[in-house]
């Protein structure tokens, strides 16, 4: 049934759609910053804590704690982007735009794949702003520049991974305001609970348990590994989130694109 | 890639929809002849939405089968997806977007390309009075032009088949004649309609044929001129001074008391009902405090056709 020219006349198409839905995406976001804005605000406000305010009594091995704390919070930018998926698939099915989408003969992957690679694309700007607060507050790579932008690509595969699970979230809520609700108790866990902020060496049993092996840790010390390198903080670390990254959109994605196609 | 206009453009079969417990659709079977409107009317929860979401291809039935423009709903859902518009119950517009990018987005995801879908959301910017509207965020718009809009993004790849989930709900008078013009010329122009309401009145003036719908069942069909027939021109309401009066009344007029002290008696054969039901009244010696004559509602068709009234 499908021959060669129809299967890449579906992959053009797909492509062509997908790439609409991107567009689609960034034109509201660049229309709405406030959104963006806030989504940098907090990264920013945890910066300003754990840098000024807690920094000083916090001990971390092997580096200085400006140096391990800007991973940490790289991740949890990309990470806290992922909740945007969610919001705006269930916004775009609540205000009735999904029906719209899947009565038109365009791609059925279109509409995911718009919202992730959009809010991937929104993840690579935030993280560079991040970067760049980073170096005002003292952050130093110890490494090359390529290493660094290497480190960047770690931890937006790893917001796209997480991009898939949240469009599930958002495919399953009525609106925005439950795929915030929903997604929050799923993310905290993740973000906060990790060894983004602090060395989960100074936690208890079960919680430094889960702090050293979750993959918000796991990403957070491969891109320590990218930025710091050395012995504490070894490259097997990058090679473990990108297979819990690939791992986690191999089995998510299709679920949600499934979901999505389920009339 | 679209088959010959087949003369039906709609048809389904015994279609059948439930979400869990709830019987959205029952048992629906209609056909839309091509160039004719067809009006589903009913009132809220009837399974109207459902109806529409099924032949558009968004909802899949649990059982029964549907054509829409000569393809199958369940077999072929792109080439139905490639044959039809839809303006659903909620303008489907992206307020971040303008007038014109909206449009222009759901020709390319129509696939009718760049140039293509520039010209027709110029075109249909012009159409729906929307030019000097085109450039600003949708977010700006007033209610009536989100729904032009909506109408508009439905027509983009002109399509055969349109199809309207209560297009002028929640709209103020002035936009519904507005928006009846709209539909009307389209028609004209050959493209074949269901839409659906819960206004008689609209369903009246619009449509070539209406299906009357509850809880997920066709309690009536025909044009509105027979189904109207069916239940009189006109409805008498007469009130009474006290329920007990009212009851005697209706006895009296062989009808039932509808609401406190009101009795209702359709206008079957025209002004004489009301000659005959007051030289009764008056023989029984009973007279009415107030009298009104009122244009049949879809209460009123869902009191004769299916015995039921209809929850607002
Ligand atoms: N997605 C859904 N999930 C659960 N119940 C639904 C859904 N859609 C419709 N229903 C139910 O099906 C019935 C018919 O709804 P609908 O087709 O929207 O009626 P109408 O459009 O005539 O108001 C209602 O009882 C409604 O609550
Ligand atoms: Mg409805």
């Amino acid at each position: 049934m499908w021959n060669d020219r129809s299967f890449r006349a579906n992959l053009g198409w797909t492509l062509r759609d997908t790439l609409a839905m991107v567009w689609r995406n960034l034109t509201v976001i660049r229309r709405v910053p406030q959104l963006l804005v806030f989504s940098f605000i907090q990264p920013l406000i945890f910066v300003l804590m754990f840098r000024y305010v807690f920094g000083g009594a916090i001990k971390v091995p092997g580096t200085r704690y400006v140096d391990y704390l800007m991973p940490g919070v790289f991740v949890q930018t990309v990470s806290f982007g992922a909740l945007n998926t969610a919001i705006g698939l269930a916004e775009d099915k609540n205000r009735g735009l999904l029906e719209r989408l899947q009565s038109l003969p365009m791609s059925r992957a279109a509409v995911l794949g718009g919202r992730v690679l959009a809010d991937t694309t929104r993840n690579v700007f935030i993280v560079l702003l991040m970067l760049a607060v980073g170096f005002a507050v003292g952050f130093r790579a110890h490494t090359s520049p390529l290493e660094v932008a290497a480190g960047v690509g770690l931890m937006v595969l790893f917001g796209l991974a997480l991009c898939w699970i949240f469009a599930i979230i958002g495919l399953f809520v009525p609106n925005g305001e439950a795929a915030q609700a929903a997604a929050f108790p799923l993310l905290a866990p993740l973000v906060f609970a990790s060894s983004a902020f602090v060395d989960p060496r100074s936690m208890p049993g079960v919680l430094r348990w889960w702090a050293e092996r979750q993959p918000v840790s796991v990403t957070a010390k491969g891109v320590r590994a990218l930025t710091i390198g050395g012995p504490e903080y070894p490259t097997s670390y990058v090679w473990a989130s990108i297979a819990w990254s690939l791992a986690i959109i191999a089995v998510m994605a299709p679920i949600a694109i499934r979901k999505y196609r389920r009339r | 890639m679209t088959g010959d206009s087949p003369a039906t453009a709609i048809v389904a079969e015994e279609l059948r929809r439930t979400f869990g417990d709830v019987v959205a659709v029952d048992n629906i079977s209609l056909a839309v002849p091509r160039g004719t409107v067809l009006g589903l009317l009913g009132v809220n929860g009837a399974g109207k939405t459902t109806m529409v979401r099924m032949l558009a291809t968004v909802l899949k039935p649990d059982s029964g089968r549907a054509m829409v423009h000569g393809f199958d709903v369940i077999k072929q859902p792109q080439d139905v997806r490639r044959s039809i518009g839809l303006a659903g119950q909620n303008a489907a517009v992206d307020e971040n977007l303008t007038g014109r990018e909206n449009l222009e987005l759901v020709g390319r995801l129509s696939h009718l390309g760049k140039s293509k879908s520039r010209e027709r959301a110029t075109a249909l910017l012009d159409q729906f009075g929307l030019v000097d509207a085109g450039n600003r965020t949708v977010r700006t718009y007033s209610g009536g032009m989100r729904r032009r809009l909506d109408l508009g993004a439905a027509l983009v790849a002109q399509p055969p088949v349109l199809f309207l989930d209560e297009p002028t709900s929640g709209l103020d008078p002035a936009s519904r004649l507005d928006l009846w013009g709209v539909i009307e010329s389209l028609v004209s122009d050959g493209t074949t309609v269901l839409l659906t309401t819960q206004y008689l009145e609209e369903a009246d003036r619009l449509a070539d044929n209406i299906v009357v719908i509850d809880k997920g069942l066709i309690a009536a069909e025909g044009t509105a001129k027979q189904l109207k027939g069916q239940i009189g021109d006109t409805v008498i309401e007469f009130e009474f001074a006290n329920p007990s009066v009212a009851a005697s009344a209706a006895t009296t007029l062989g009808s039932t008391v509808a609401a406190g002290t009101v009795v209702r008696l359709v206008m079957s054969n025209g002004p004489a009902t009301l000659r005959d039901a007051m030289n009764q009244l008056a023989a029984a010696d009973i007279a009415p405090s107030h009298v009104a004559l009122r244009e049949p509602t879809l209460d009123d068709v869902f009191l004769t056709l299916t015995g039921s009234g209809a929850t607002k």
